[in-house]
């Protein structure tokens, strides 16, 4: 990861929240599993990205922050994330993507102005399967997607003021 | 540093591997490594005896972070026993609260084995 990006200043501005974020989760995958995320030059189908973390958000900053990937990359994030094979990784897959996804909120708002102390996040949740409709009261959507060892990564913060 | 007992104090299992692999990594051999879930958990296994150094989340259910660290030096073995906390909530009004209520140490989640070693061996080299 570049030096710089990882010491970027807090941003404070809404317009800065979307590269806050990719760098939010680009540090989580660095730090955590020594992955460099890629991003794709198109959106790619988010067909088949059917396990789904979230954490949600309260206090100054109210919504729900959503990691998206499919069954295969949770296994390779869980094993990355426990230096074992992916053969080895059971339910720890489900803790795992949970952490994941705590960690890129808690990073996310550690980086905004004043959002440290003023916003809780709620214990994860992950779901498995896609046939669900997510719906929240947000104002406004920040998607970034990511591409994990070649495979696509939806990160989505619905923000509900 | 050898022959280290550590308290890891996490309710992901997931992340109580993690910090276990990284004090390794910090070249800490550790002689015994206990689990607990939560803060409540964590008080209940100093009654099997005392660690070294205890490394704790904040955001658990039943007892939190901040919570086992007020209680911990009340409970049999666990006075003086340095605790770090390892946490998302990274925001300076949490560290405060944490080194206030007789944290040692912050770790932020992200963090790296490196960032581990730094906090972990300072404590543990530190005369008392």
């Amino acid at each position: 990861m570049n030096p710089d990006k990882t010491t970027q200043m807090a941003s404070t501005g809404r317009e800065c929240w979307h590269s806050t974020l990719q760098l939010a989760v680009e540090e989580v995958f660095d730090l955590m599993l020594g992955s460099t995320l890629g991003i794709p030059t198109e959106p790619p189908s988010e067909e088949g990205l059917d396990i789904t973390s979230m954490v949600g958000l309260a206090g100054k900053l109210c919504g729900v922050l959503t990691v998206r990937c499919a069954p295969k990359s949770a296994v390779l994030i869980a094993s990355r994330m426990l230096g074992v094979d992916c053969d080895h990784c059971g339910a720890e897959v489900w803790d795992a993507l949970g952490e994941i996804c705590n960690m890129v909120g808690g990073n996310f708002k550690n980086k905004i102005s004043g959002l440290g102390d003023g916003c809780m996040l709620s214990v994860p949740t992950v779901i498995s399967g896609g046939d669900y409709n997510l719906r929240s009261l947000v104002n406004e959507q920040i998607r970034v997607m990511f591409l994990f060892e070649g495979e696509p990564l939806a990160v989505t913060l619905e923000v509900h003021n | 540093m050898d022959n280290i007992k550590v308290l890891i104090v996490d309710d992901s299992s997931v992340m109580r591997k993690i910090v276990e692999r990284s004090l390794r990594q910090a070249g800490l051999n550790l002689a015994q490594v206990v689990e607990a879930g939560n803060g409540m958990e964590a008080l209940a296994a100093l009654q099997g005896g005392k660690v070294d150094l205890i490394l704790c989340d904040i955001n658990m259910p039943v007892m939190d972070g901040l919570e086992f660290v007020k209680q911990l030096s009340s409970v049999e073995n666990g006075k003086g026993v340095p605790v770090v906390m390892i946490t998302t909530e990274g925001s300076e009004g949490h560290v405060v609260q944490a080194l206030s209520a007789g944290a040692r140490g912050y770790i932020r989640k992200p963090f790296t084995p490196d960032q581990v070693k730094e906090h972990v061996l300072g404590i543990l080299t530190e005369k008392p």
